[in-house]
C-alpha cells in the first residue's frame, strides 16, 4: 500500500518496509538536538539513568546549540551554560555552539540548516517545540521533551506513533506582497490550534515549490501552533542545492508514493491569499490586515526561528528603507550568520543594517531574545501593556513576557509597514516597485 | 489502572498553554536540586490571566502566594490542554505543586507524551466538557480502574476516556521504567 514521505521515513528509521498511520514504532534517531532550556535537565535524566560516567550513544549525532537565555544576567540561566560547556567538553562533543565563542549560532532552528544537520530522509528529534521547522527539508523532525531526549541520549531510538497527513495545496504563483507566513496563519486559522493534533502536515503545490528554503522553513516552523507533530515537504534541487552546500553527509531523500492516503486535502488557490494577523492571544485568531487596518501600536518586533531570518529581513528593509519608525521596533536576527548578512546585503545602495538604523530601531544580538519573554532584563521583551505587531510564532497571553501584552502576528512585510505607521498597516501600502536584492554585492 | 486519585479541582478553560503552565522566565531553575525545584511548584499555571485561574469564578491561583504546593489535586481543562512549547518544565510543575492529574477533553501531543514518559501526572480524557460541570474547590475522586471522576461536591460522575496506547508506560512510572521492564535498556 502507498505510503506518505512521512510514513515512509518512520518505516525507514524503524527498520521496516511499511508502516501504517497509528501503529506505535521505535525509531533510530539521526540526530539529537538540545539548547540551554532544556539541555540541562535532559543531562541530569541522562546521568540518573545511566549512570554519571554514562557516554551518549553517538556523539557524531547529538547537536547543542545554546540560543534561549543568553544575554542576560540571570544567575541561574547563565549557569545552564555553563552545564552545558562542561557537559559537551566531558562527552568530547564535536557539535557544541558555546557562548562567548566564534562558534556560538544563536536560534537553533536556523542554524540546524545553517550547519547542515537538516538532511532529507532523516529523523531529528529536538527539546524543543519549533523543531518541526526542518520538515522543510523532507526530514522527520519534531520536538520532544526532556525525559524522552534523556533516553535518546542513552539508547539513540525512541518510539513514535505514526500520524496521519493533512495536505496543503497552493495552487499558482504567490502574489508579491504575500509571504509564507501569510499561508500559514491563513491555514491555522482554517483549522485552529488543535487542528493538527498527532498529524503531520504537508505543503505542497507550486505556490509553496516556487519558495526558497526559509519560505518553506517559516510553514513547516509553525505547524505546532496547528498542533501537529510535524511538517513536511517534499525535497527538490532547491532543497538538495541548500544542504550539499552545507555538508558532505550522504543523505537519502524520501518521497510520497503515488496516490497514498490523507487524512483530508485543502486547496488554495494562491491568488487569492490576503495578508493575515493572529490576534491576541491565540494564532489561530486570525483576521486579514483589512479588517484589523489602524489597530493602534506601541512596539513591533522583527526576529525569532520563523520570522528573523536573512529574507525576513531583506523583505522588511524594503518596507522601511526611507522612513523612521513610529513605534519602538526591535530586529533580532536569529543567528551570528543572519547577523552578519544584515550588513553585507544590500537593498537599493543600502545594507539592510543600515536601513534599520537609520529607521531608528533597536539591533540586538542573535537569540531567541523576547519571542518568549525570558529572563526580566531581555532585549525586547514586553514588561507591560505593549500592543505588539510581531513576525514571531505565538501569542499566547504572557508569551513575550507580560500577560498584560497583546500580540499580533504577522508577517514581515505587515510588521515592518506596520512600524512605520504605529497602526496595522497593509504592506501593499508601502511596497516599492520589484528591485533586486543581491547578498554581499556591491551597492 | 488499579489507582485512585482523590483531592480538590482546579479549573482552567480551553488552550492552556505551556507559557501559561509555566512562564518562560522560571524555566532556570534546576530540576534536580531538592531547594530550587520547589519554585517550579510555585510558579505552576501562574501564567494563566487571572479571571481565568480558578473557574467559575477566576482570581484563585493554583499555588498560593509564597507557598510552593498547591490544595489542588487535580486540574481539571477544556481543549487542547499544554499546547505550545516542548518544556517536560509544564508537566514537571504540576506534579511538583502536589497534582497527580489532569482531566482535559484533550491534550497537545507534546505535554501528553511528556507526562506519560516523565511518570508526572497522568493525563486523562474525558468525554464532556467538565469545565462546565466542576468549580474549583470541589471534591473530586478518580477511580483509575472504572475511568471514571466524581465531583463528589455535586454527587455527580463522568466516564473518562480508557488510557489507551500508552497505559503500559503510565502503569509503570515513565518510560524508563517500562523500557527497564522489557529489558530494553
Amino acid at each position: 500500500m502507498s505510503m506518505t514521505l512521512t510514513e515512509k521515513i518512520l518505516a525507514k528509521a524503524s527498520g521496516r518496509t511499511h508502516v501504517d498511520a497509528g501503529e506505535t514504532v521505535w525509531v533510530n534517531v539521526d540526530i539529537l538536538m538540545t539548547h540551554d532550556v532544556c539541555g540541562p535537565p535532559t543531562i541530569g535524566i541522562f546521568k540518573r539513568e545511566f549512570g554519571e560516567d554514562a557516554r551518549v550513544w553517538d556523539k557524531n549525532k547529538v547537536v547543542i546549540i545554546p540560543d534561549h537565555y543568553i544575554f542576560t544576567n540571570d544567575k541561574y540561566a547563565n549557569r545552564n551554560i555553563d552545564i552545558l560547556r562542561a557537559f559537551a567538553a566531558d562527552q568530547d562533543l564535536p557539535h557544541y555552539y558555546d557562548v562567548g565563542t566564534e562558534r556560538y549560532k544563536g536560534v537553533c532552528h536556523v542554524a540546524m540548516p545553517e550547519e547542515g544537520f537538516t538532511r532529507p530522509g532523516d529523523v531529528l528529534f529536538g527539546t524543543d517545540s519549533h523543531t518541526c521547522t526542518a520538515g522543510a527539508f523532507g526530514q522527520f523532525a519534531t520536538g520532544i521533551g526532556n525525559t524522552d531526549a534523556g533516553f535518546i541520549l542513552g539508547t539513540g531510538k525512541l518510539w513514535v506513533k505514526v500520524p496521519e497527513t493533512m495536505k496543503f495545496i497552493f495552487e499558482g504563483e504567490i502574489p508579491p506582497y504575500i509571504m509564507a507566513k501569510d499561508l500559514i496563519l491563513q491555514i491555522i486559522g482554517d483549522i485552529g490550534v488543535d487542528g493538527a493534533t498527532y498529524r503531520a502536515m504537508e505543503f505542497a503545490g507550486d505556490g509553496v515549490m516556487r519558495m526558497d528554503m526559509e519560505g518553506r522553513m517559516t510553514l513547516t516552523n509553525m505547524v505546532i501552533e496547528g498542533g501537529g507533530k510535524n511538517g513536511v515537504i517534499e525535497p527538490d534541487e532547491v532543497t538538495f542545492d541548500y544542504v550539499r552546500q552545507r555538508t558532505d553527509y550522504d543523505f537519502t531523500p524520501l518521497y510520497n508514493d503515488p496516490n497514498p492516503k490523507y487524512h483530508s486535502v485543502r486547496r488554495y488557490k494562491s491568488a487569492d491569499l490576503q495578508p493575515m494577523v493572529a490576534k491576541p492571544h491565540s494564532p489561530d485568531n486570525k483576521a486579514t490586515v483589512t479588517e484589523v487596518r489602524g489597530t493602534r501600536l506601541t512596539r513591533a518586533y522583527i526576529g525569532s526561528c520563523t520570522g528573523g531570518k536573512i529574507t525576513d529581513f531583506e523583505a522588511a528593509a524594503k518596507i522601511i528603507k526611507g522612513h523612521q519608525v513610529g513605534v519602538e521596533t526591535y530586529v533580532v536576527p536569529a543567528t551570528t550568520l543572519v547577523r552578519e548578512q544584515l550588513k553585507t546585503t544590500y537593498f537599493d545602495g543600502e545594507t539592510l543594517w543600515n536601513i534599520f538604523e537609520q529607521a531608528g530601531a533597536h539591533m540586538g544580538e542573535a537569540s531567541c531574545a523576547a519571542c518568549l519573554g525570558g529572563p526580566s532584563d531581555t532585549f525586547g521583551r514586553l514588561q507591560s501593556e505593549e500592543i505588539c505587531i510581531s513576525t514571531t510564532n505565538r501569542n499566547f497571553p504572557g508569551r513575550m513576557g507580560s500577560k498584560k501584552a497583546q500580540v499580533y502576528l504577522a508577517s514581515p512585510y505587515t510588521v515592518a509597514a506596520s512600524a512605520i505607521t504605529g497602526k496595522i498597516t497593509d504592506p501593499r501600502e508601502y511596497l516599492p516597485v520589484e528591485q533586486d536584492i543581491s547578498a554581499g554585492g556591491t551597492p | 489502572m488499579n489507582k485512585t486519585i482523590k483531592g480538590k479541582a482546579f479549573v482552567v478553560g480551553n488552550d492552556i498553554d505551556t507559557d501559561q503552565i509555566i512562564p518562560a522566565e522560571h524555566l532556570v531553575y534546576s530540576l534536580d536540586d531538592p531547594e530550587e525545584r520547589r519554585f517550579y511548584g510555585r510558579y505552576s499555571l501562574s501564567g494563566v490571566p487571572e479571571k481565568e485561574s480558578g473557574l467559575p469564578h477566576g482570581g484563585i491561583p493554583f499555588t498560593a502566594p509564597d507557598k510552593f504546593r498547591s490544595e489542588f489535586k487535580v486540574i481539571i481543562g477544556g481543549k487542547n490542554f499544554g499546547c505550545g512549547s516542548s518544556r517536560e518544565h509544564a508537566p514537571f510543575s504540576i506534579q511538583e505543586a502536589g497534582a497527580e492529574a489532569v482531566v482535559a477533553t484533550g491534550y497537545a501531543r507534546i505535554f501528553y507524551r511528556n507526562a506519560v514518559d516523565g511518570g508526572f501526572i497522568i493525563p486523562y480524557e474525558s468525554h464532556d466538557d467538565l469545565v462546565e460541570n466542576i468549580s474549583t474547590g470541589d471534591e473530586v475522586e478518580i477511580d483509575g480502574e472504572l475511568n471514571i471522576i466524581k465531583n463528589l461536591t455535586t454527587g455527580k460522575s463522568y466516564p473518562l476516556k480508557k488510557l489507551g496506547d500508552v497505559i503500559e508506560i503510565v502503569e509503570a512510572g515513565g518510560i524508563f521504567k517500562y523500557a527497564a521492564k522489557h529489558g530494553m535498556i
